[in-house]
């Protein structure tokens, strides 16, 4: 063990969590902490112990787990880690290998929520690249604080792009131009761009006009075609087969 | 042209996702009744063999075969449904699991009978906050109404279901390192064989099924095998439901039967790409899957035709990609994902994504000559077929086809590139052929 020196003045510096960074050498590898030592709260002991009881094997928990005790402390802090570590009696590394490894599990105190501005290949096309920027950039005029607003790759609602999760919330298609409202209303907390997003209730895409007469003329279109059009739906389908071949 | 649809024929019924809709829609009731009462296990499996029924979620490896490959006996026995859709251009799983839980939840009991197992786990990626919430409603649904647990419709099988969210990992797509995110670990894929069949989740015996795939299973136990192999064509039995995005006017989830001409699908379906553009060349299957280009347009859109294009059907995502695009910026795009989702586990897809991203980036940047692209080619037959799962093969494989396909393109980006970068060197001292040259160049 090496002594406070220099060496020690470097550490005094709180060390960034992540398993290519930096790593105290000069300490013992945590254990599984004891009871005795770690505070969870209530509410979050319970809810670890309600995903380990589902799994045969209680390790199946550690996604969840670290998902939920993220949701209460905004990143997977060491205070985080060592709650479900102690609920689940493993170690606080067996933990931060996994937290350092998915995506969606923060090692860093970025934001308590998220903005995933998708720029894989399917939005790339749709020039969701500005779209992140012009949104990065009014975030930082606007002054949005807590808000991990990064480029992520394929949410899988291509159907949509260039879109957008927002905690979870799926939003789009985007522009450029709807970067300031957007930001605007995420500033407010409020839900951005309503109407637009999945969730809400008769999103349709815009160019998903099966109630024009035009979609359902062509050549080979079957009776079926004018059945009234369903009030919601995201996939830009068009009316098609009887509904005798329904599953 | 129209869609024919089996799983997304009740899709725009308003409250499709509750019990009560999906029940008088013809869900659950007889033909769950059958599979459970009249049927033996071997039957329904049997009928799932036969109907040649393919998985949807890549690899389209038939999902009798697969059932059948489970060992009888006594053993814990698991049933994965791999709802981690993250295939760029994917998004058929999200649709149906939002739309229409309930069928996922049959097709899981039926196939935990062919499996003969009675635990089954829904691993659904993170992203998907939503359509995991309305999963665990439709499970609670599915529970009270006693067709999951223990003795369903007194019968003598008994299946547990739970919906697993995961955290962002497009490896955990892969089946095996699904299977360790699932017991709790980073996802990493495991060496094959064992192959999850014999030895998979917790040790046990488990069969790995897409969502869409699995979704297929009711209707095949309902009308029998003949009927489902009448709606599409050879060895590409069924419908499928294929995400089409990128570049045309109309992106979204269209369902046709296989062998339906892909033209008809991007044009008549999706609309297209846009005024004036023209298809330059598409993914058939994701973006893992080699691009074809227009002279690919009138095959039939089946495993097989793909395949013989030297691509692949995938996970039936077709991306249109059309004229106005660079493929350098694209090809950069797509390995950047790819070196970002490598595990890490094993070295030619770790290191080799990342120098086929730094190449890309030399060319970009005017650093590379047409010699690189010789290098480049040989990173991706060193990816390929070395490493544990098909992540670096994904990239390796589209990556390499852009650039035998379009070549020139890649030369000329080259070349003009360098001469642009000649020019920000030289311009202060006024070279003149060169200020030409670079006129030319990207911007």
């Amino acid at each position: 063990m090496q002594r406070a020196g220099d060496e020690g003045a470097i550490r005094a510096t709180p060390l960034p969590t992540g398993w290519d960074e930096a790593v105290r050498l000069d300490e013992d590898a945590a254990t599984v902490p004891d009871p005795v030592d770690v505070a969870v709260p209530d509410e979050l002991r319970a809810e670890i112990e309600g995903h380990m009881a589902k799994y045969p094997d209680r390790h199946s928990a550690a996604l969840p787990a670290l998902g939920a005790a993220q949701e209460r402390h905004g990143w997977c802090s060491p205070e985080a880690i060592a709650q479900v570590a102690v609920v689940m009696q493993v170690t606080p590394a067996y933990l931060s290998s996994i937290a350092t490894f998915y995506d969606m599990l923060r090692t860093q105190p970025i934001g308590s929520s998220y903005v995933y501005v998708c720029t894989s290949v399917a939005c790339h096309l749709r020039n969701a690249k500005a779209v992140h920027d012009a949104i990065a950039e009014e975030a930082e005029r606007q002054g949005v604080e807590g808000v991990d607003i990064r480029e992520f790759e394929c949410l899988g609602a291509c159907d949509m792009a260039p879109m957008a999760s927002v905690d979870g919330r799926y939003v789009g298609p985007m522009d450029v131009s709807d970067a300031p409202e957007f930001v605007r209303q995420l500033k407010e907390g409020r839900d951005v761009l309503p109407g637009r997003s999945l969730e809400d209730p008769g999103f349709r895409l815009p160019w998903d006009t099966r109630a024009q007469p035009e979609q359902s003329a062509g050549p080979e279109a079957r009776g079926e075609d004018e059945r009234p059009p369903a009030p919601d739906y995201a996939g830009g389908d068009r009316p098609g087969t009887p509904e005798g071949d329904a599953a | 042209m129209s869609e024919t649809r089996l799983l997304l024929a009740n899709i725009d019924e308003p409250d499709l996702h509750t019990l009560e809709v999906y029940e008088r829609l013809g869900g659950y009731g007889k033909r769950l009744r059958r599979a459970l009462l009249e049927l033996s296990p071997e039957e329904v499996l049997q009928e799932l063999e036969e109907s040649d029924l393919r998985g949807r979620g890549g690899a389209g490896f038939a999902m009798g075969k697969k059932a059948s490959f489970i060992p009888k006996g006594d053993m814990d026995k698991y049933l994965c449904c791999n709802a981690d859709e993250s295939e760029p251009g994917t998004f058929k799983d999200r649709l149906l699991m939002q739309k229409n839980p309930h069928l996922l939840i049959e097709g899981c009991i039926i196939g935990g009978i062919a499996a003969g197992a009675n635990k089954g786990f829904i691993f659904i990626r993170g992203e998907y906050a939503a359509q995991a919430d309305i999963l665990d409603a439709a499970l609670a649904e599915a529970y009270g109404r006693g067709y999951l647990g223990e003795r369903i419709l007194d019968s003598e099988h008994s299946f547990d279901l739970v919906v697993h969210r995961g955290q962002g990992a497009y490896i955990c797509g892969e089946e095996t390192a699904l299977l360790d995110g699932l017991e709790g670990k980073r996802g990493n894929p495991r060496l094959k064989p064992p192959f999850p069949a014999n030895q998979g989740l917790y040790q046990g015996p488990t069969l790995i099924n897409n969502v869409e795939t699995l979704c297929n299973a009711p209707a095949i136990v309902e009308k029998g095998a003949d009927w489902f192999k009448s709606l599409g064509v050879e060895k590409s039995t069924g419908t499928k439901v294929v995400s089409v995005s990128g570049n045309v006017r109309r992106p979204g989830n269209y369902e046709v039967g296989l062998g339906t001409p892909v033209r008809e699908i991007i044009y008549d379906l999706a609309g297209g790409p846009p005024e004036g553009r023209e298809v330059k060349c598409f993914f058939p299957g994701g973006s893992s899957a080699p691009v074809l280009t227009q002279e690919h347009l009138d095959l039939p859109y089946t495993f097989e035709a793909m395949a013989d294009a030297g691509s692949m059907l995938g996970s039936g995502a077709i991306i249109v990609v059309d004229d106005s695009v660079q493929l350098v910026g694209l090809a950069l795009r797509l390995s950047e994902f790819y070196r970002h989702e490598s595990c890490g586990k094993c070295v030619p897809c770790r290191e080799g994504t990342n120098w086929t991203v730094k190449m890309l980036e030399r060319i970009d940047e005017g650093e590379a000559t047409p010699m690189d692209l010789e290098i480049m080619a040989q990173v991706q037959e060193n990816i390929l077929g070395n490493c544990l799962c098909v992540l670096g093969d994904s990239m390796a494989m589209p990556v390499g086809s852009m650039i035998s396909h379009f070549r020139e393109e890649f030369e000329q980006h080259i070349e003009q590139a360098r001469a642009k970068r000649d020019l920000e060197d030289v311009s202060h001292r006024g070279a003149p052929e060169l200020a030409a040259a670079g006129e030319a160049g990207p911007n």
